[in-house]
């Protein structure tokens, strides 16, 4: 046995010049993190109030520094692909076919699983608990390990661009190609690794969201005095309590038969290969809904404030979502109508695929309503809400033409369908999750963004999106399918440099968004929020300082209504200090979550490269951590009422000082909210 | 949030006990999901022998039935730990933990048995679709008792060290749903894969 498996000096990156560029930048970025924390002597600050802490805002805020990272990853990888076919025309490019081919496989596994999952896990743990009236998640120790096992599979798909390749089968993973017969080599057993870890990491993400809605609220808190967006993650965490073992079983599998020869997915042998797409799309259904839903929340959020009204059918907006919940583990076979099921299973799942549309459509018309007669105002979020409002409904409409199984069997793998879905995750997911951080920036960090960078984000995001994906609607019907790396049609071409401009549009609007954060960061101390309701808010976040003191709320508030800071501030009862404090208990930090992550790590690292010994050691350390864990009675600690009083007294000082609310600037300011009745 | 403000930690509230206990209710159904996938998997493939030897030659209807018995009965002995555990009977409650544990690690010995035999009968997991569907659905549920071997291991460490104090309680409650959860499991695996394979 060697020490180090099927590990030798070939698999690094020496192959190409692309590849080891990309391999140097990813060492040197990492050398460059490592470099600052220890130029500003911050390893002890890093440590203590980061990498151990328990607290969930600033696990979310973790999530989201991975998700921004993995994003310009997988920009990065997307612009090759663009670029690639801008000039492939009867010409091979500048990439080489097997590069190509990893490049798509990593753009997609890491925009879902390290892009998409970790911003929506971020904004998530940064505000849900303080929506509910709560102050943490149930279990803020499990929560430190799903950050961390989700930031081990974010890892590993960094370690294949240095050491070894990625997979070249496509973010699907479909066998039997991803089989060992047909593409041997660690490729596939990295994104298999990088998948199952980071999903466990999900799946426990989505135990810790439901446990808290149902057992953490606020008293008067009932389920249908929840904020949209609480539904939302509600519901999604529901979806992935549900979904994600689908993929652990479909992943699982697809690693047994690589690594100990086993017959689930092979061509011979008993093998079924469509168990497995069947499998995987059973999560991979569910789990467009899993990303969109919570950025449906953000989105009901926005356009309630920035129009400076109540949400339009509060209760139509949450039996949409329980029913776009249950209908997407009624579609999964859209995905593969050319199969070639009987007539009647096609268009089963057709006739279910086109149901979803009504549930969604609802939202976009409760949504419309809200505005209607509302005073908008046109912040980057409320921007992007209405880019979304129209992108999205295109996307939407596209995906209705997809679900009928006839045009799906003429337009299947081709750009038409690689249009659809970028047309409803880019305007949904991603425009969703920036509203929501861009909104939500002062709760984590006490200071509101740039607007006229986070608009000029907006405006190259949108145009950038549009030059990029509706070309390749009319590729689709020109017949060019996905993933090509080079073609020989002429009429492909044009469409095809329109795209590549498109991305570079887009490249344009990350940079924005770069500017942005530097430039609030300058201008910190005039974007400050002193009272941490710097948009007229209407639910319990807006009540909480900006940054949140570690227990959010220093005394649980009593909620009566539904939009329930609203509710207080037209009573009168906010920002009113009590009179003494109470001791309030606290998870205490823990190594150990960081710890679990950096060995899961280890532990698919060594699976990927049959380095036994190293496997067996990472999971028997794992268990012991877990045991040691589990025999710790004392993981919270207390935090004295005299030190709660201090913190409250300096945020009571602020708000003195501080104007009422920042958003009485804006012209189309409709004034805060008057006690009932005199509305 | 400095370490030297806080002072030692109160013990967690009933609340959080039952936070904890629903918190392992959801993780239950999803490995139930889990557990769901495989079976259908299995019945999916069991036709698919590959000209290997079908389960009919392959299990034994005793074998099988003595692995039941075990695993019922180590159910039955965690439902008295159980018991004691309520009554507060702290030796009482080691000795009826020990006592699942053995019949526990009894099973497994018998499916490492099993499994051994027929592997060396020409049916190892990578001989067939059925075979590789076979061995990775019992095989995750006997590696889902082993995991509660180990816990039901450490549960009796913290007894023993501890006494019956309320997170070792609670612990123990989550113990039991698990272990139970395994037997359900089973019974299903001993309907789906024996009772048809044999009958």
């Amino acid at each position: 046995m060697e020490i180090l498996g099927r590990f030798t000096i070939d698999s690094l990156p020496f192959y190409s010049v692309i590849a080891a560029s990309g391999a140097g930048v990813t060492v040197l970025g990492g050398l460059l993190v490592v470099g600052v924390i220890t130029w500003f002597g911050a390893w002890r600050y890093v440590w203590t109030e980061w990498l151990t802490s328990l607290d969930h805002k600033k696990i979310g805020i973790m999530y989201i520094m991975v998700a921004l990272v993995m994003l310009l990853r997988g920009f990065v990888d997307a612009a090759m692909m663009r670029s690639q076919q801008a000039i492939a025309f009867n010409s091979d490019g500048y990439l080489p076919p097997s590069h190509f081919d990893q490049i798509f496989s990593s753009h997609g596994t890491i925009m879902i699983f390290f892009m998409a999952m970790p911003f929506m896990a971020g904004l998530i743990n940064l505000i849900m608990p303080q929506q509910i009236g709560s102050r943490d998640v149930a279990f803020p120790f499990m929560n430190s390990i799903s950050l961390w096992i989700t930031t081990a599979g974010a890892g590993l798909v960094l370690i294949s661009l240095v050491i070894g390749r990625f997979s070249t089968a496509g973010w699907t993973g479909y066998p039997p190609y991803s089989g060992v017969e047909f593409t041997p080599g660690v490729g596939v057993d990295y994104w298999i690794w990088a998948v199952l870890i980071s999903g466990i990491g999900s799946t426990m993400s989505g135990i810790n969201f439901v446990a808290t809605i149902v057992k953490c609220r606020a008293p008067g808190m009932y389920m249908f005095r929840l904020p949209l967006f609480t539904w939302t993650v509600f519901v999604t965490a529901a979806l992935m309590i549900f979904a994600f073992p689908a993929l652990t079983v479909a992943c699982t599998m697809l690693m047994l038969d690589r690594t100990l020869d086993m017959h689930f997915f092979t061509n011979g042998m008993g093998g079924n290969m469509m168990n497995y797409i069947n499998i995987f799309w059973l999560w991979g259904h569910p789990e467009v809904y899993i990303l969109v839903l919570p950025a449906f929340g953000v989105f009901s959020e926005v356009v309630a404030i920035f129009s400076q009204k109540r949400l339009f059918a509060y209760l139509s907006l949450v039996f949409a979502t329980m029913a776009i919940a249950f209908l997407s583990f009624t579609v999964w076979l859209h995905h593969f109508f050319t199969m070639g099921s009987s007539a009647k299973v096609n268009s089963f799942f057709g006739t279910m695929t086109s149901i979803i549309a009504v549930p969604t459509g609802v939202k976009v018309f409760d949504w419309l309503m809200t505005m209607f007669r509302g005073r908008i105002i046109f912040k980057p979020p409320m921007l992007y809400m209405l880019g979304f409002l129209v992108l999205f409904v295109i996307g939407g409409l596209s995906g209705v033409l997809l679900a009928l199984p006839p045009v799906d069997y003429v337009v299947h793998n081709t750009t038409f369908l690689v249009a659809h879905f970028h047309n409803v995750i880019i305007p949904g997911v991603v425009f969703g999750y920036l509203a929501g951080y861009m909104m939500w920036f002062p709760k984590a960090f006490g200071f509101k963004l740039n607007e006229k960078w986070g608009a000029w984000s907006f405006w190259c995001w949108t145009i950038g999106f549009i030059l990029a994906f509706m070309p390749l609607y009319v590729l689709g019907f020109l017949g060019m399918p996905r993933r090509m790396e080079h073609y020989e049609i002429a009429a492909w071409q044009p469409h095809l440099i329109v795209a590549a401009v498109g991305a570079f549009i887009i490249f344009l609007g990350i940079v924005c968004m770069a500017i942005q954060l530097i430039v609030s960061l300058r201008d910190r101390e005039e974007l400050v929020d002193m009272t941490g309701d710097p948009w007229n808010g209407r639910s319990l976040e807006w009540a909480t300082s900006s940054p949140a003191a570690p227990y959010n709320f220093a005394v649980i508030p009593d909620v009566k209504g539904l939009d329930a800071f609203w509710q207080m501030k037209a009573e009168g009862i906010a920002y009113k200090q009590p009179d003494h404090y109470e001791d309030i208990t606290l998870p205490r930090n823990s190594s150990l979550g960081l710890m679990i992550g950096v060995l899961g790590g280890v532990f698919g690292f060594a699976m990927i490269w049959w380095i036994w010994w190293l496997a067996i050691l990472s999971m028997g350390v794992i268990a012991v951590l877990i045991i040691i864990r589990a025999c710790d009675d004392h993981t919270n600690f207390v935090m004295p009422a005299s030190e709660v009083k201090a913190i409250e007294d300096a945020w009571f000082a602020k708000i003195a000082k501080a104007p009422r609310n920042e958003m009485e600037d804006d012209p189309g300011f409709a004034g805060f909210p008057a006690p009932e009745g005199t509305a | 949030m400095t370490a030297s403000a806080s002072t030692m930690s109160p013990p967690p509230t009933a609340e959080q006990y039952e936070e904890k206990e629903f918190g392992f209710w959801l993780y239950l159904m999803s490995d139930a999901a889990i557990f769901a996938l495989l079976f259908a998997t299995y019945m999916m493939m069991v036709g698919n022998t590959a000209g290997g030897l079908p389960g009919k030659e392959l299990f034994s209807l005793e074998r099988a039935a003595g692995e039941t018995a075990l695993l019922l009965l180590s159910s039955t002995a965690f439902g008295f730990a159980a018991v004691a555990l309520s009554a507060g009977e702290r030796s009482r409650t080691v000795i009826w933990l020990l006592v699942t544990f053995a019949l526990g690690a009894g099973f497994i010995c018998l499916e490492v048995g099993e499994f051994w035999g027929m592997i060396q009968e020409g049916a190892p997991p990578e001989r067939s679709g059925f075979l590789s569907a076979f061995f990775t659905l019992v095989g995750t549920h006997g590696l889902h008792v082993s995991i509660g071997l180990l816990w039901i291991a450490v549960m009796i460490g913290q007894v023993l060290f501890k006494g019956l104090t309320a997170p070792v309680a609670s612990r123990l409650m989550r113990l039991g749903l698990f272990w139970h959860f395994l037997d359900i499991i089973w019974v299903i695996i001993f309907s789906v894969v024996y009772l048809p394979g044999l009958l």
